[in-house]
C-alpha cells in the first residue's frame, strides 16, 4: 500500500508551473505521508489552464531527515502542530480546522483568516471543516468571546510552521536556501531560477520534514498581513443565502426518529405518573419515554420528563399536547420571582461580602455634601437564539455519535460519558453550526437526552425543542437587585461610592449550597468598575436560586453596567454636570488601574494582567471617539436625548452614545447609535462591527422588553408573544461603529457590545424625558411606549 | 391519506397526519431545511415561504389545506429580486448565525418583487415579522436598499 503509491500512473502525474522558461516533461513522484488523510486526495492532477509553459517534475519523496515528534504542542495557547489544524491535497484544496463553534460570530472566517495568512495560502482554495470534540484541539469552549484572543498566537505559528515546510521543501527540491524560497498565495517561488511550485505539488514532501521548533519560526509582520485585519467575506453566507449548511435543528439520519419531551413546570420537579393512552392515538407517535428525573446539582443534566418518539416532530409535538403528567412539587415550588426582587432589595440595604475596599466610602457618604442614592432592578432573561435547542444521537453497538449545535463538544462528550457511564473514548460529537446560542447552547442537557432516548429507542433520535421548551427549560440570566450609594463634594467631584450587589449565583447550578455573587461574577462590571474614586466599596450580597441560573451574552456585565453607569449619569446629574465630561473625570487620569490595590482579586477574565491590563486611558479614548462620532453637545430637536455608557469587558472597551426620541405619548424612537470599540488587534473589522451592532440591539432588546418571572418555580412565559424581542421597526434607525486601530493583543468582540446598550439608552432617555429608568425590562413585553408617569424605580 | 403539493416547481406526494403544517412536511418528510423552525406560532418568521409569490408562515399552514397553491422555499426562490437580494446579503454580510436569514429573504424579496423601491416604512411593514437574536436589522435593511439600487 505505501510503496505502491510510488508509482506513478496517467493521472497521478502533477505538472509543475515554471515562469518564463520552455519547460520539459518529468514524471511526478510523490509520497502519499504528510498532511493527506485520504489516498484519493493527492492523486488528483493539477491542469492549469491556459498555461503552455508547465514543466512536470519529480519531487524527491526521501525526507531528508525523519520527521519527529512536533516541538509545536505547547505553544503560547496550545498545540500548534500544523497537520492539527491543516490539511494540504494534491489539487491545492487547503483544509483548515476550526475547533470552536460557529454560531454567527464568525469562527469559521477568523481562525481561517489567522491560519491562511501566515499558511501564505490562497483564499480561494481555503475550505473549513469543523473538528470534533477532542482535547488534542485544546479548548474548544466557544463562549468568553475569547476564540480569537486565545487562538490567534497559535493558530499563527502553525501556519508560519506549515509555509516554512513548504518553503523548506521546495528548497531541498530545487537545491537551493530556504532563504531563496518565497511563500505567495499557494505558491513557492525560487528567486535563484525564477520557478514556482504550488502547495498542493509540494505537500507531500513538506509532510515528511520535521516540524520547525518555534525560534525557528518567522512570523509575518503586521505589514504583510494579508487577510488579518482585512474585511474578509464570511466563510459561511454563500450557503446561508441558499437555505444550506447544517444547523443542529436539520440533521438528519437514516431511520431517524423525533422526539419532544415533557419537561418538569419546575426544576427538580419529578414525574408523579403519567398517562400516555391518548397520546398513543395520535397519528405518528411511535412510543413515549420516561427519563429520569433530575437532582440537585443541575449542572448540565437533562431536565427530566417524559418523551414523546414519533415519525415527525408534529407528531411529536401533538402527542406531547395529548399527554397527561402529575409532577411533584419539587424543591422550588415556593419560589416566586416578583415578591423575591423586594427580599433582595431589603438584603441590599445590608453589607455584604466585600470584593473591593479603598478607603471608607460608608463614611465619606455619610461626611459627603451631596448624596446621592439609587436602587437598580432587572428580570430574569433568556438566550432565544432563533433556533431552539436540538441534538441528534446514534449508537453503533457501544459506539455513541452525537450532531448537536453546542459551543463546547468537549464539555458535551465529558457530560455523555459521566451522565451515562460511558466510555469517552467511544462518543463522538460533532458541532453543527449553531442558529445562536449566546451561552445557552454552552449547556448539553438537550444533547444528553437524545443520547438517553437513542439507546432506549434502538434508532437514531432527533431531539427538538420547541420555542417553549427554550424559555420555559433555560438557564436564565439572573433577576438582580443593586444598591448604589455616592457622595459628592460641593463642586460635585465623587468622594465615594458604594455598590451593593445581590442575584442568584451561576454556581448554584453546579453547587446548590452557593447562595450568594462569585468573585468571577462580581468582576463583571461591578467590581471592575474604574473610577478613581477615593472611596471605593463593592459588595456581593446572598441570593438563592429557583431556577437554574446560567451564563447569557456578557453575562454579569448586563445588569452591573446598567446599573453602574447609570448611576454615573446620576451623580453628572447631582453634580450639575454634562454626562460624557462627568464620566471622563470619574474614570480620572490615563493611567493601568491597578484593583489589586484596593482588596480585589480581580479575575481580568482570566487574562495576565500585565498583558491585558484595566487601562483607563483606552476607556476615556474610546468615550471622546464615540462621542466626537454623535457630535455630542450638540443642539437637538425636542424630545430628543443622547445618552453615553462605556465598558471594558472581555478585554475589550466599547463606548456607546444613543440618541432617543421621545413624544408626549411614549413613543419611543432610537435614532441614532455610535460606538467606539479597542479590542486590540482585530482579525475582521466588518465582521466586529456586525457584533457590536448586533450586540447593542441583543441589549437593547433586553432593557426595553426581556423580562422572564417565574410564579411558584414555574417559568410564566411561553413563546414570542409574551417573550418578546426587538423587531426592525423597532431597532436603530442608524448606527455607526469605528473599529480603533491598534496593535494591542486582540481581545473579545462577540459580547463586549452588549454591556453598554441598557445604560446608554436609559442615560437618553433621562436626558430626552427627565425620566430615570432602573428597572429592566423599561417597557416589557405588553406595551408600546415608554411609562412617562412613572418613574419604574 | 396523501396530498399533492407542488413545491419549487415540482409536484410532491405527502403522506403525513392531516393538519401537519407545512413547515413539518418540508423539513421532516421531504428534508428541506433550509426552512428553519423557530417559534411555531406565526411570531418570528424563521419559517417564511412564499405560497403564490405571498410570504406566508409555513409553520401555521396545514399541508392539506393549501388548495393547489404553489408553495417556493428559499432552496427554489429565483428570479431578479432574488438575485439582487442575495448578491447583496453576501456583499454586505448580512447573516451572523444565519439561522433566521431564509425567512428574512424571502420576506425580503417577496417585499422587491411587490415594490421594487422601498421606504423605511415599507421596510419596516414587510420585516418586522422576522426575528433575529443575532439583530442584523441594520445591514437587513442596508442590504435591502442595496438591492433595490440595483433593480
Amino acid at each position: 500500500m505505501f510503496f505502491e503509491n510510488f508509482i506513478p500512473k496517467g493521472d497521478e502525474e502533477i505538472t509543475e508551473v515554471v515562469s518564463g522558461s520552455s519547460g520539459s516533461s518529468i514524471p511526478v513522484n510523490l509520497s502519499r505521508r504528510g498532511f493527506l488523510t485520504t489516498t484519493s486526495a493527492f492523486v488528483v492532477g493539477v491542469t492549469l489552464a491556459g498555461c503552455s509553459q508547465a514543466e512536470e517534475v519529480v519531487i524527491d519523496p526521501t525526507p531528508p531527515t525523519p520527521a519527529g515528534p512536533s516541538p509545536l504542542t505547547e505553544v503560547k495557547g496550545g498545540d500548534a502542530t500544523p497537520s492539527l489544524w491543516i490539511e494540504i491535497e494534491a489539487d491545492g484544496k487547503v483544509k483548515i480546522t476550526c475547533h470552536r463553534s460557529e454560531m454567527g460570530q464568525q469562527a469559521w472566517t477568523s481562525m481561517t483568516q489567522i491560519v491562511a495568512d501566515e499558511l501564505e495560502a490562497d483564499w480561494a482554495k481555503v475550505e473549513v471543516v469543523q473538528a470534533l470534540g477532542n482535547p488534542k484541539y485544546g479548548d474548544q469552549n466557544t463562549d468568553g468571546s475569547r476564540s480569537v484572543r486565545y487562538n490567534f498566537h497559535r493558530l499563527r505559528v502553525a501556519g508560519a510552521a506549515m509555509r516554512q515546510m513548504l518553503c523548506q521543501a521546495a528548497a531541498n527540491h530545487w537545491g537551493i536556501e530556504l532563504a531563496d524560497c518565497r511563500a505567495e498565495q499557494g505558491v513557492v517561488s525560487n528567486s535563484v531560477n525564477k520557478k514556482t511550485l504550488t502547495y498542493g505539488q509540494l505537500a507531500e514532501a513538506a509532510g515528511n520534514l520535521q516540524v520547525p521548533a518555534e525560534d525557528q519560526i518567522v512570523l509575518k509582520s503586521r505589514d504583510e498581513w494579508r487577510f488579518i485585519g482585512k474585511e474578509i467575506s464570511s466563510l459561511t453566507v454563500e450557503k446561508i443565502v441558499r437555505g444550506e449548511g447544517t444547523f443542529g435543528q436539520d440533521v438528519q439520519r437514516e431511520g431517524m426518529v423525533y422526539a419532544v419531551i415533557a419537561h418538569p413546570p419546575r426544576v427538580f420537579a419529578e414525574v408523579q405518573s403519567f398517562d400516555d393512552s391518548q397520546t398513543k392515538q395520535v397519528q405518528g407517535v411511535v412510543r413515549t419515554v420516561k427519563l429520569p428525573d433530575a437532582t440537585a446539582p443541575a449542572l448540565f443534566k437533562p431536565l427530566g420528563g417524559v418523551a414523546v418518539i414519533a415519525k415527525d416532530t408534529w407528531s411529536a409535538i401533538q402527542g406531547r399536547e395529548a399527554l397527561v403528567v402529575e409532577w411533584s412539587d419539587g424543591p422550588n415550588k415556593e419560589f416566586n420571582s416578583e415578591p423575591y426582587f423586594d427580599e433582595l432589595s431589603a438584603a441590599a440595604k445590608n453589607p455584604g461580602n466585600p470584593q473591593r475596599s479603598k478607603g471608607d466610602a460608608a463614611q465619606a457618604i455619610k461626611d459627603a455634601s451631596t448624596k446621592v442614592s439609587a436602587e437598580y432592578r432587572s428580570a430574569f432573561i433568556v438566550h432565544s437564539p432563533m433556533e431552539p435547542p436540538s441534538a441528534t444521537a446514534e449508537w453503533n453497538g457501544d459506539e455513541l455519535e452525537c450532531w448537536a449545535c453546542v459551543q463546547d463538544p468537549q464539555t458535551t462528550r465529558r457530560t455523555l460519558s459521566e451522565l451515562l457511564q460511558h466510555d469517552i473514548e467511544k462518543i463522538k460529537v460533532n458541532a453543527t453550526w449553531l442558529g445562536g446560542a449566546f451561552g445557552r447552547k454552552s449547556k448539553c442537557d438537550f444533547v444528553v437526552e437524545a443520547a438517553i432516548l437513542a439507546k432506549e429507542v434502538g434508532t437514531p433520535v432527533k431531539v427538538v425543542w420547541t420555542r417553549e421548551d427554550e424559555i420555559q427549560g433555560g438557564y436564565y440570566h439572573a433577576m438582580a437587585v443593586q444598591n448604589f450609594e455616592g457622595g459628592l463634594d460641593a463642586d460635585g467631584k465623587a468622594l465615594a461610592y458604594q455598590h451593593r450587589t445581590a442575584f442568584p449565583s451561576i454556581g448554584s447550578t453546579f453547587n446548590p449550597a452557593a447562595d450568594e455573587p462569585g468573585p468571577f461574577e462580581c468582576d463583571l462590571g461591578a467590581t471592575d468598575a474604574p473610577f478613581d474614586i477615593p472611596n471605593i466599596q463593592v459588595e456581593a450580597v446572598k441570593a438563592k436560586a429557583g431556577v437554574r441560573i446560567g451564563w447569557l451574552r456578557s453575562v454579569a456585565n448586563i445588569h452591573h453596567v446598567f446599573g453602574v453607569q447609570s448611576f454615573a449619569a446620576e451623580m453628572a446629574a447631582a453634580a450639575g454636570k454634562d454626562q460624557k465630561d462627568y464620566l471622563l473625570e470619574l474614570i480620572g487620569a490615563p493611567r493601568i488601574v491597578d484593583l489589586s490595590a484596593e482588596n480585589s482579586k480581580y479575575g481580568n477574565y482570566g487574562a495576565d494582567i500585565e498583558e491585558y491590563p484595566l487601562d483607563a486611558d483606552r476607556l476615556a479614548n474610546v468615550i471622546r471617539k464615540a462621542a466626537d462620532m454623535a457630535k455630542w453637545g450638540r443642539d437637538l430637536p425636542a424630545g430628543h436625548g443622547l445618552g453615553i455608557a462605556v465598558h471594558r469587558s472581555f478585554l475589550s472597551y466599547v463606548a456607546l452614545v444613543v440618541e432617543v426620541a421621545v413624544d408626549a405619548e411614549g413613543n419611543l424612537t432610537i435614532v441614532g447609535c455610535w460606538s467606539a470599540v479597542d479590542a486590540g488587534t482585530v482579525v475582521n473589522p466588518k465582521h466586529v462591527k456586525h457584533q457590536i451592532e448586533g450586540g447593542v440591539i441583543f441589549g437593547f432588546s433586553n432593557a426595553l422588553y426581556g423580562k422572564i418571572s417565574v410564579t411558584e418555580g414555574q417559568v410564566d412565559q411561553a413563546n414570542f408573544p409574551d417573550w418578546r424581542l426587538m423587531r426592525m421597526d423597532e431597532a436603530p434607525k442608524a448606527f455607526e461603529v469605528e473599529v480603533i486601530e491598534s496593535n494591542a493583543p486582540p481581545a473579545g468582540v462577540g459580547e463586549p457590545g452588549t454591556p453598554p446598550a441598557a445604560p446608554a439608552l436609559a442615560n437618553a432617555i433621562f436626558a430626552a424625558t427627565g425620566k430615570r429608568y432602573r428597572t429592566l425590562p423599561i417597557i416589557g413585553p405588553d406595551d408600546y411606549t415608554l411609562p412617562l408617569n412613572s418613574d419604574n424605580a | 391519506m396523501a396530498v399533492t403539493i407542488n413545491i419549487n416547481g415540482k409536484d410532491e406526494t405527502i403522506d403525513a397526519a392531516p393538519g401537519t403544517p407545512l413547515l413539518w412536511v418540508l423539513r421532516d418528510h421531504l428534508q428541506m431545511t433550509g426552512t428553519k423552525f423557530g417559534c411555531g406560532v406565526a411570531q418570528c418568521g424563521a419559517c417564511t415561504v412564499h405560497l403564490d409569490g405571498e410570504p406566508v408562515r409555513s409553520c401555521s399552514i396545514p399541508h392539506d389545506a393549501l388548495d393547489g397553491g404553489k408553495v417556493t422555499t428559499i432552496e427554489g426562490k429565483e428570479g431578479k429580486a432574488a438575485k439582487a437580494i442575495r448578491d447583496a446579503w453576501v456583499n454586505l454580510n448580512v447573516p451572523q448565525c444565519g439561522y433566521c436569514q431564509s425567512g428574512q429573504i424571502m420576506s425580503a424579496v417577496a417585499l422587491l418583487e411587490a415594490n421594487p423601491k422601498p421606504s423605511d416604512q415599507d421596510i419596516d411593514d414587510a420585516m418586522s415579522g422576522n426575528l433575529c437574536r443575532c439583530a442584523t436589522y441594520m445591514s437587513i435593511r442596508r442590504a435591502i436598499k442595496q438591492a433595490a439600487a440595483s433593480l
